[in-house]
Parts: structure tokens; C-alpha cells; sequence
């Protein structure tokens, strides 16, 4: 029963903040109330038994991605007012498609406990000798090792992408190329002058 | 007791937030990738709560990949965000119809 008053206070803080991602002008408060929905759904996921992917929530989304985005609206400097420009007008028409979308999905899933586990096997799999990580663990190295290869090579060539997008050349760069600097000869570099030795003092 | 239509059901007003929040914000593409982050947020708690209720771990490793593949996501969508802040000056999707017909 407690269970079902975390669900519902948990819940009600994410949508609460989901609203508030949409709706505020200042994108740095978009940014942490979107962190805080992240934290609130870390610990629904914890309700659901999915320690490790909760922890993981909040380490990679709250600890990098959003880090990520907040520098990236400190950098930017943007005109909120031209940017909200047009959020009265479009108003109604992004209600409408998201109740519709909201109906439809709501008619679907609304009885959809049909054809689950029994409540035997998901209280076992839930309460498990081993911890979630553990289990977690086992599946990723021996039945999803290809797949976790892939998503290793996914994560690289996203690093590459971005550091190859963003990085500029410098300006006062002392940049000699390399199909010149082999073509140098001794003549071009070093100057021998013929001089008379210099008296004593 | 908590039912498998009470997380499916959270996992749809979010991602219908989600939606709203697109269209809402029309002009700024930087709340257009926050709203991708929720979106992608609702589907996760779909599949985590499919696992637990049907007491299989497959759920919690698609969890995995789809966190790896939004983080890509969401690393190159912002250094796209910043190349194009740097070439325009601006970041209202509006104003990027220079491939308009």
C-alpha cells in the first residue's frame, strides 16, 4: 500500500516537472527541472525493482547529459524573447494533439495487464537471490555481448562527431605544412657570414 | 498494488507532454532536445515496468542501450546546436529554411 503513495508522489513530481520543461521561459530552468523529472523517474525505476538502471539514470543523464546541456545554454546566448515568440499561437493546437495522443494511448493501455507473468513470478524475479546488477550484468556479457560491442562503437564515433563538429582552427596558429616543410632545403634555412675575429679587450 | 497499466500510463501522459512541448515550442531547438530527452525517458519506463511485470531482464538490457544511444544522440544534436549557433547566430528553427524549395 505504501508502495502506491510513492508511485502517485513520485509521479505527480515528474509530470508537475514534465509541465514545467514545456512551459518555462528560461531554457537553464527547462534544464533543471528536467533533472529533477530525471531524479523523480530514478526512483520510480527503483520501485520497479531497477536499481542499477535508476543509479544509472541519475549518474549519466543528471551527471553528464544535463551538464552538457546547461553549459551549452550558458554559451549560447539567446534572445528568449524572439525565442518564445509564438507560444500563445501554438497553444491550442499542441493541447489538441496531446490529449488526442493522450486518448488514444490511454484506451489502449488502460487494461493492459493481460497475458503478464503471474504475480508469483514477478514477485521471484523481483526479490532474486541476486542483486539486479548482478543479473543485469550476466544477461550484457553473455547473451547481449555483440550488441554491447556495437553500442561501445556507437558511443566513439558520437565523441568523434562532436569533437570534429565543434573544434575550430586557431587563428594565430604557427601551422607549417608538412608537403612545404619537406621541400626545405639547407640554403633556405641557415646563413653562414664570414666575419673578422674581434680584438680583446 | 501497483498494476502494469499505472507505469504505462505515466510512460504516455510524459511522452504526450513530450509532444505538446514540441509543438509549444516551435522556435527554440534546444527545448525541442530537452523534450526528445523526455520523450525517450517515457519509453524506458515502459520497458522497465514490462520487465518487472513480465519478470524478464531483456526490458532492463534495452534500457541500457537505448540510455547509450540518447546520450550519443544528445551529444551530437548539441555540438549541431552550437556549429550552427556559430554560423547563424540564432537557434530559431524558423530561420533555418535556407533549404526551403
Amino acid at each position: 500500500m505504501i508502495e502506491k503513495y510513492i508511485f502517485y508522489f513520485f509521479a505527480a513530481i515528474l509530470i508537475f516537472a514534465a509541465t514545467r520543461v514545456i512551459t518555462v521561459k528560461n531554457p537553464v530552468h527547462a534544464a533543471l527541472f528536467l533533472v529533477l523529472g530525471f531524479f523523480s523517474s530514478a526512483a520510480i525505476w527503483m520501485l520497479l525493482h531497477a536499481e542499477f538502471l535508476a543509479i544509472a539514470l541519475i549518474v549519466v543523464y543528471v551527471g553528464a547529459v544535463m551538464v552538457l546541456f546547461l553549459f551549452v545554454v550558458m554559451m549560447l546566448d539567446i534572445n528568449i524573447t524572439v525565442v518564445r515568440e509564438g507560444f500563445v499561437r501554438y497553444f491550442p493546437v499542441a493541447m489538441l494533439v496531446g490529449i488526442i495522443i493522450l486518448i488514444e494511448m490511454g484506451l489502449v493501455l488502460w487494461n493492459a495487464n493481460a497475458g503478464l507473468a503471474s504475480p508469483e513470478a514477478i514477485n521471484a524475479f523481483a526479490n532474486s537471490e541476486l542483486p539486479n546488477t548482478e543479473v543485469l550484468g550476466n544477461a550484457l556479457y553473455t547473451v547481449y555481448v555483440y550488441p554491447f560491442e556495437i553500442a561501445a562503437a556507437i558511443l566513439l564515433v558520437a565523441m568523434v562527431a562532436a569533437i570534429a563538429l565543434t573544434m575550430r582552427e586557431k587563428r594565430q596558429h604557427k601551422y607549417i605544412p608538412p608537403e612545404k616543410q619537406v621541400f626545405v632545403k639547407r640554403e633556405d634555412r641557415v646563413r653562414l657570414v664570414k666575419m673578422a675575429a674581434e680584438p680583446k679587450d | 498494488m501497483l498494476v502494469l497499466s499505472d507505469f504505462l500510463i505515466l510512460g504516455a501522459v510524459l511522452f504526450c507532454l513530450s509532444v505538446a512541448g514540441m509543438f509549444l515550442n516551435r522556435k527554440n531547438m534546444l527545448i525541442i532536445l530537452m523534450c526528445i530527452e523526455l520523450m525517450l525517458l517515457s519509453v524506458n519506463m515502459n520497458f522497465i515496468a514490462f520487465s518487472h511485470f513480465n519478470a524478464d531482464i531483456a526490458g532492463q538490457i534495452f534500457v541500457f542501450f537505448i540510455l547509450t544511444v540518447a546520450a550519443a544522440e544528445s551529444a551530437i544534436g548539441l555540438a549541431i546546436l552550437i556549429v550552427l549557433f556559430r554560423n547563424r547566430g540564432t537557434i530559431n528553427i524558423e530561420d533555418l529554411d535556407s533549404m526551403k524549395g
